[in-house]
Formats: C-alpha cells, sequence, structure tokens
C-alpha cells in the first residue's frame, strides 16, 4: 500500500465532501446516513443514494405528464409526487433537492401551473447535478479501498 | 419449540415507501433489531395475525389462508409511516390498540409532517412515539426501553398460560376430538374459532407448533 497515495486520495475525498457540505448540496442527513453503512453494508449508501435517483426520476416524469395540459393538471398526482420527493431528498440530505421541493409545494398548493413547471425543471436540474457530484465521491471512495485505505470519518457540525 | 430466548428485540416496520422502508430498516438493524418490513397496514395486521390474507387483498386469484393456519409472531415494537393509501399509520394504530392479543405493543408513528393535531391524536390512541423524518439513529434509543417493556411482559405471560393449559383436561379446538362432544359443547367451540384474541388459542399454537415457521407473504422482506 503506498500510504503517499493514500493520504492524497483521503485528503482529495475529504475536501470534496467538506465542499459539498459547504454549497449546499448536501445537509447534515447525510452524515446520518453514512453512520448507518458499516463493514457489514459497504455499499449502503450508495444503493440508497441510487434508489433515490431512480425515484427522482421516476416521480419527475410522472409530474411532467400531470402537468402537461394546461386545461386538466392533476394537481393532487402533483402533490403527491412532491411530497414524495420532499421526503426521500430529506432523508438522504439532498438540500437543494429538498428546498426545491418547498417552493414546489407552494405551487401547487395554490394551483400555479407554470410555478409548477419551473420548480419541475429545478428539481430536474438539482437531482441530476447532485448525481453527477455524488458519481464523482464515490469514485474517490473506491480509489481509496483500491490503494488498501479507509474511507475518512467526516464531521459536519 | 421450547421458548427460544431472543435477545434482539423484532419491529415490524410498515412504510409504504420502498425508500422509507429501506432507511427504516437499516436504522432498525443498526441498533441491533431484526426487522420485518411490509408496505401496508393490511399487510401489517396481516402479519400479526389480525386478518386473513384474502381479507387484506382484494385480488380474487390469490388462495386464502385459512385462520387455523396463522402463526403469531413475537413483535416487540411497531412502527409505522402516518401517510400512507388505504390504511393510515393512525388507522393501524387504533386497530391494533383495539386488539386484546396485540394492544401490549409499542407503536410508534413516523411523519415527514410536523402537524402537532395530528401527533397529539396519535399520542392520545396510544402511540409511545412520534418521530419526525427523517428519523435519526438517535431517535431510535428511544425506543429500547418500551421494547424491554412487552418482552418482559410477554415473558411472564407465556410462562402463565403455559401452566393453564397443561392444568385443563379437555382440548376443545383439537378438531379430531370434536366430533365426539356432545352438541351443545361442539356449537360452543366453533365460536372460539375466530376470535383470535382468545388466550387459550396462543397458548395451545405455543404448545404444539414445534416448528415456527412462517407462512410466506409477497412483498415482506424479514432481515436481521
Amino acid at each position: 500500500m503506498n500510504t503517499t497515495i493514500v493520504a492524497q486520495l483521503q485528503r482529495q475525498f475529504q475536501d470534496y465532501i467538506i465542499s459539498l457540505y459547504q454549497q449546499g448540496f448536501l445537509d447534515n442527513q447525510f452524515s446520518e446516513l453514512r453512520k448507518l453503512q458499516d463493514e457489514g453494508t459497504p455499499d449502503f449508501v450508495s444503493e440508497v443514494v441510487s434508489l433515490f435517483f431512480d425515484d427522482c426520476a421516476k416521480l419527475i416524469n410522472n409530474m411532467s405528464k400531470s402537468l402537461e395540459r394546461p386545461e386538466n393538471v392533476d394537481f393532487k398526482q402533483v402533490d403527491s409526487g412532491v411530497h414524495q420527493l420532499k421526503g426521500s431528498s430529506s432523508s438522504v440530505g439532498a438540500r437543494m433537492v429538498k428546498n426545491v421541493c418547498i417552493s414546489f409545494k407552494e405551487c401547487c398548493d395554490v394551483q400555479n401551473r407554470e410555478g409548477c413547471l419551473r420548480c419541475l425543471q429545478q428539481v430536474d436540474y438539482e437531482y441530476k447535478m447532485l448525481k453527477t457530484k455524488l458519481q464523482d465521491l464515490f469514485k474517490l471512495e473506491q480509489q481509496i479501498l483500491q490503494a488498501g485505505g479507509t474511507i475518512p470519518q467526516v464531521d459536519i457540525n | 419449540m421450547g421458548r427460544e430466548t431472543e435477545s434482539q428485540f423484532h419491529v415490524l416496520a410498515v412504510d409504504d415507501s420502498l425508500f422509507d422502508r429501506k432507511m427504516i430498516e437499516r436504522l432498525l438493524q443498526k441498533s441491533s433489531c431484526q426487522v420485518t418490513t411490509v408496505d401496508s397496514g393490511s399487510k401489517a395486521l396481516e402479519f400479526l395475525g389480525l386478518r386473513t390474507a384474502d381479507e387484506s387483498s382484494h385480488d380474487p386469484n390469490a388462495t386464502s389462508t385459512s385462520p387455523e393456519t396463522h402463526q403469531e409472531v413475537e413483535i416487540n415494537l411497531i412502527i409505522t409511516d402516518y401517510c400512507m393509501p388505504g390504511m393510515t399509520g393512525y388507522d393501524l394504530l387504533k386497530k391494533v390498540k383495539e386488539s386484546a392479543a396485540f394492544k401490549s405493543i409499542p407503536v410508534v408513528i413516523m411523519s415527514s409532517e410536523n402537524v402537532p393535531s395530528r401527533i397529539s391524536r396519535c399520542l392520545e390512541e396510544g402511540a409511545e412515539e412520534f418521530f419526525l423524518k427523517p428519523v435519526k439513529l438517535a431517535d431510535l434509543t428511544k425506543l429500547k426501553p418500551h421494547m424491554m417493556k412487552t418482552k418482559l411482559k410477554k415473558e411472564n405471560e407465556k410462562l402463565t398460560k403455559e401452566e393453564n393449559e397443561v392444568s385443563k383436561p379437555e382440548i376443545k379446538e383439537d378438531s379430531t376430538v370434536i366430533e365426539i362432544l356432545p352438541l351443545h359443547q361442539e356449537l360452543e367451540s366453533e365460536q372460539h374459532e375466530p376470535m383470535l384474541s382468545s388466550n387459550k388459542r396462543k397458548a395451545i399454537e405455543e404448545v404444539i407448533s414445534t416448528d415456527r415457521s412462517r407462512p410466506k407473504y409477497n412483498d415482506i422482506t424479514t432481515s436481521v
């Protein structure tokens, strides 16, 4: 094991994850999620995150359909989708996505179709953005493990 | 069978969202609990033995499970989401608390929405705790005392029931014996059949069954 390489990768990882918190992509709930991962369940976070992104894609697609025709918007369906999205983004620590959902719900409550469409677009952007960021993070993790190192615990408080 | 000395608590987690089920399952496992997850209130009741399969599903092709084959499982806590289609967590809470057999099981409600009236309603109906989602590991430490209480209580109940059963000579609920009973006694035993909350029945199943294998359900996962 090349300790220099491992140390470098670990520092990279640490800096990257801290930047994600600082830039507001992630909140404390993500670190709660990381606590649930251990040697017995090394893929827990990536699995849950993957489930979350799949959910996003599906829910966004359904809501898009409901919002499609201006004369016939199913706001109940949209509200249900936003509720689910808000819940799961909150559980995962996906801060930006969750925040958009809050505005999204407000638009839905007053049946503002235009507002909903804007929020839908924004939520689509945010989840995809986070997806690429986390993919990079998990890649770093893999590199550390392959180099024989351990993933640093990062405490965000 | 004997009495299984399970050192782990067994929690039944109810949530219609796959994502949330995965989360709560991991949280509970990390807290050293055995977990069974189901995706609806009706499946939860089915698992507990409070409802037959054909009452839960409206599928005409589903095979019905006869009441006699229901195994009663040892659950130390039920944790359920509040917002679920069909039966809400509140409805499930009520059904559990109305059941003589299961009202002692602590029930915890989870919700992503902080609605004070909702919270007090649930607590008034008998919920032990109300957790706001996302649930954290630290929240689950509050559950241990509730689960301890039930486990100890159940152990004591089983002890007294088995003692009672052994002292009674007649086994009315054994179907092969019913035929030879005089008519009025036969009618009596038939009335007892559907009452799943009958304590005698529970004790007999404990004594007779050597294999506590559970019936298979779809969409239910049990993990340790």
